[in-house]
């Protein structure tokens, strides 16, 4: 089986953020992804495009599908150039928000997915990806 | 404009949503629905979400923030129908949907509606004793 290239959506308008989830939705299901799977990283999603969107000034969502060692997953890339995050531990903390959120959005997405990793530098922006195997 | 509608069915006031709502759209059903709990003098809200294939933080906030404003407009809301899959996911995501009440689906829900508006009238028309 020949795997889907990688592909890039913008994220600049909360319709980009709806866009962006219907999209994983679709891709996690092409890779045979179950709905609690589709779901959870839908949700993560969700969360890490409106980060961009509300935060980071506007972004991009890469995807990603991967087959490493027989194992099939998607992997996103969440790529913004706003003001970048000061204090990460901070950010990832459960009930902390800059805005009027809940607080959720990171540590969230870092729950519901196999791997997470972030990366942000004040001025230059913020990076989230996350992957999910089946 | 895309708006969610809101229909009467007595004195409780019932959506559905069916799309999959941008940040937006769930603050315009917001608004409207506190208007219209005033206009209508709704004693109950049902709000069906078994069309939702996902609840974030921000929908999870909307639907706690209208419980809340409900609730201090003297009506009670109800969210019926979450899936399983979305159940399971808004745990993992921290989303505690304490102040929500919740119910099945839409029959049940009704049921818990009719209910907490007749204890809540019984509360109206009997004076507190022992004071
Ligand atoms: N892409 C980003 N650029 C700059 N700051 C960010 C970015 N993403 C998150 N942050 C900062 O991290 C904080 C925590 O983010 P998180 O998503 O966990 O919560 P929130 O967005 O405030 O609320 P919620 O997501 O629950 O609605 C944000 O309030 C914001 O200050
Ligand atoms: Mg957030």
């Amino acid at each position: 089986m020949s795997l889907p290239g990688p592909e890039t959506l913008e994220l600049k308008t909360s319709e980009d953020v709806v866009r962006a989830r219907q999209r994983v939705r679709v891709c996690m299901k092409d890779q045979g992804f179950g709905l609690v799977d589709q779901t959870k990283m839908v949700t993560a999603t969700s969360e890490l495009a409106r980060n961009a969107v509300d935060y980071g000034l506007g972004g991009t969502m890469r995807i990603e599908s991967l087959e490493e060692m027989g194992r099939i997953g998607i992997r996103l890339v969440f790529l913004d150039h706003g003001p970048g995050i000061p204090d990460i531990d901070l950010a990832l903390t459960d009930g902390y928000t800059s805005g009027h959120g809940l607080g959720l959005g990171l540590g969230g997405s870092k729950r519901l997915v196999n791997e997470f990793e972030i990366w942000s530098k004040p001025d230059e922006g913020t990076r989230v990806t996350i992957t999910r195997w089946r | 404009m895309e708006k969610i509608p809101i229909l009467k069915l007595g004195e409780i006031l019932l959506v559905s949503i069916q799309v999959d709502m941008h940040d937006r759209l769930a603050i315009t059903l917001q608004d409207d629905l506190t208007a219209r709990i005033v206009k209508d003098r709704a004693r109950g809200v049902l709000i069906d979400i078994s069309s939702l294939e996902m609840v974030d933080s921000f929908i999870g906030r909307m639907l706690g923030n209208i419980a809340a404003m409900s609730q201090a407009l003297g009506a009670q809301t109800v969210v019926v129908g979450m899936r399983p899959a979305v159940a399971i996911t808004i745990v993992e995501l921290g989303l505690s949907m304490q102040n929500v009440r919740t119910a099945l689906n839409v029959e049940r829900g009704i049921e818990m509606l009719q209910r907490a508006v007749e204890e809540s009238e019984e509360d109206t028309t009997h004076e507190p004793s022992g004071t």
